[in-house]
């Protein structure tokens, strides 16, 4: 970290910001968990071999019949909560991250493409898009998970298949406007190839508003895929996200084991909190028509 | 203003041909409906005979000329599991669907309007950035998780509320309505309220946000030098013209409440078309499935098509073109 950024006003807004430093307090804690969780707790859940049914439906360790070694108490095959948590977070975040990614690639490539060369694949690309947006995501996804059947790999294209369409928009909108600018016609004049000129002039250029939109999303995501995996059109039970966790204490909720839906819903809580204070602060900061 | 709206009319049926058509594809490539229609010890020539009967055994041309044939004729198909029109089973389900959106888009309104109006008013009050806070929150709860813990605590621990069905409907013009019974109202309240939280945050922001757009605005200062009260002000000038693009956002609201209602719908088991469309896909009744696309891709664009009349009507500062 260099003493430039340090010093910047980005740096000094960061500072005086409460919720932005509480947001990203969240999201260090979620990237430790994400790295290094399996190392706070003995079980692997997913190793049958270390499941015991003796343990099943402890509930946590400060209510009556709780056990020291499950802390957030157990599931009906004797799976400690927090294993499954701090497994489940793993696969939740990998799933947004990379979707988010995923869409930012092709969707950032579409809108360069739309923007720079305008015509005829403008008007497809965006007619695409504005089908797209007409219909809501969670329902593209939920229509595509449910013609792919379950598994990590296609939730990952259902995401993508649905988030690629805003940096696709936001891309094109401020190609349009950097491609008359005169560093762009001087880029041409002096016989750099399209590519080039796209790769290393254009793209630059419209990359911040891209900032803000990634991160929400990320947030955005990892609801939708923990809602598609809650219908069990999601992940795959062998490798249960937050969302699964979930569904699969709502089968005991009425019973009264409470435990067992109620602390992964609160880690989904905090971790999408976490991104969308962060997000809300970036927002403010590099929207130039709030300064 | 004519040519305007035939214009977005032929959008409309262009759009929901390339629907159909993505429908109809993705359709053909889920599992072999032919086992959900025949018994498991079937032999050969049965699947066989079931196939041809169902027409499966064309090219996928033929097979997409059938199906719009059909649906130009108003024959969606039937359900391999009811055995019946698969159009009627979804309007059967549509009254209870559209009772738990209206009134979550209700409560929505109720809620986030007067909270963004104050705090787009007053951004700098503790009270707004609390109001702020908790929309954040909104946004960052996932709705099912949020209906399950309503159910947990109002309906298994303290037995307010009952946890699931739709209660006593009465029937009005033919459809059958909870919202006007009292037991109906009991049951409708939890899964509204699930369904409304994301949505009101939402609106929160946008209405705190044209608000704030709004307060800069000379004429809220005239307004107010004139001697109109400050509620007037607020309500009379600023809400009318920060109300635009929260119409818009209303409208794409509703589709994405139409949406979640298939998680909401299966959370309380309410018996509306999310619930429907959730056991259509376990058990792969393809023709419900399709049906249901079909209605809400029509649901959406005659939404998106209403939205833009609306808001040349509350803005006439917008010339169509």
């Amino acid at each position: 970290m260099s003493a430039t950024f340090l010093s910047s006003e980005f740096f000094h807004n960061y500072k005086r910001n409460a919720s932005a430093i509480a947001g990203s307090i969240i999201l260090i804690i979620f990237a430790v968990i994400v790295v290094a969780g399996p190392l706070f707790v003995a079980q692997d859940p997913y190793d049958v071999g270390q499941l015991n049914l003796l343990d099943s439906y402890k509930p946590p360790v400060w209510l009556e019949g709780g056990d020291p070694r499950f802390l957030l108490g157990t599931d009906g095959q004797g799976r400690g909560v927090l294993a499954g948590i701090l497994y489940g977070t793993r696969v939740s975040v990998m799933i947004g991250v990379t979707a988010m990614l995923m869409s930012c690639i092709i969707g950032t490539t579409a809108g360069l493409l739309a923007g720079f060369y305008g015509g005829r694949l403008d008007a497809a690309i965006m007619r695409i898009a504005d089908i797209q947006l007409s219909f809501p995501s969670m329902l593209i996804a939920l229509f595509l998970m449910s013609a792919f059947g379950t598994g990590i790999d296609k939730v990952l294209i259902a995401l993508t298949a649905v988030g690629w369409v805003v940096y696709a928009r936001t891309v094109r909108g401020s190609t349009l406007s950097e491609v008359q600018k005169e560093y762009v016609q001087a880029a041409r004049v002096a016989g750099l190839r399209d590519a080039k000129i796209i790769r290393r002039h254009v793209l630059p250029n419209v990359m911040t508003p891209l900032i803000v939109v990634a991160t929400v999303q990320v947030g955005t995501f990892i609801l939708i895929e923990a809602s598609l995996s809650f219908l069990g059109v999601g992940v795959p039970i062998t490798q249960p996200s937050l969302g699964l966790l979930i569904k699969n204490g709502f089968d005991v909720l009425f019973s009264g084991l409470w435990w067992t839906s109620v602390f992964p819903g609160l880690f989904i809580m905090a971790l999408v909190f976490g991104i969308n204070l962060f997000g809300d602060f970036l927002r403010d900061e590099l929207n130039p028509r709030l300064k | 203003m004519l040519g305007y709206t035939i214009k977005r009319l032929l959008q409309m049926i262009f759009v929901l041909w390339i629907v159909s058509v993505i429908v109809f594809l993705m359709m053909s490539f889920t599992g072999d409906p032919v086992f959900m229609v025949i018994p498991i010890d079937s032999t050969q020539a049965e699947i066989d005979q079931a196939r041809r009967i169902l027409g499966l055994d064309r090219s996928l041309f033929e097979q997409y000329l059938v199906f719009m044939n059909g649906m130009l004729q108003g024959d969606f198909g039937r359900s391999y599991v009811y055995r019946q029109p698969a159009m009627d089973l979804i309007l059967e389900r549509l009254p209870a669907t559209m009772e738990i959106v209206v009134v979550a888009m209700i409560f929505a309104a109720l809620v986030a309007i007067p909270l963004g109006v104050y705090a787009g008013a007053n951004p700098n009050r503790t009270a707004s950035r609390a109001i702020m806070s908790g929309s954040l929150l909104g946004i960052s709860l996932p709705s099912f998780w949020v209906g399950m813990m309503l159910i947990f605590l109002l309906a298994v621990q303290w037995q307010i509320f009952p946890s699931s069905g739709r209660g006593d409907t009465v029937e009005f013009m033919g459809l059958k309505l909870s919202v006007l019974t009292l037991d109906g109202w009991y049951h409708i309240i939890l899964p509204s309220l699930t369904l409304s939280l994301a949505t009101m945050a939402i609106i929160l922001r946008i209405t705190r946000a044209g608000m704030m757009e709004v307060m800069r605005q000379d004429y809220m200062k005239f307004a107010r030098a004139k001697g109109v009260s400050r509620r007037g002000v607020l309500y009379g000038h600023g809400l009318r013209n920060a109300l635009i693009p929260v119409v818009t956002i209303f409208g794409l609201q509703l589709g994405d409440l139409i949406a979640f209602a298939t998680i909401t719908e299966t959370i309380f088991a309410w018996p509306g078309l999310g619930k429907l469309l959730i056991d259509s896909i376990y058990r792969a009744d393809r023709p419900v499935i399709v049906v249901y696309l079909m209605l809400v891709a029509f649901i959406f664009v005659v939404i998106n098509f209403i939205v833009d009349m609306v808001y040349t009507w509350i803005d006439p500062r917008i010339t169509v073109k």
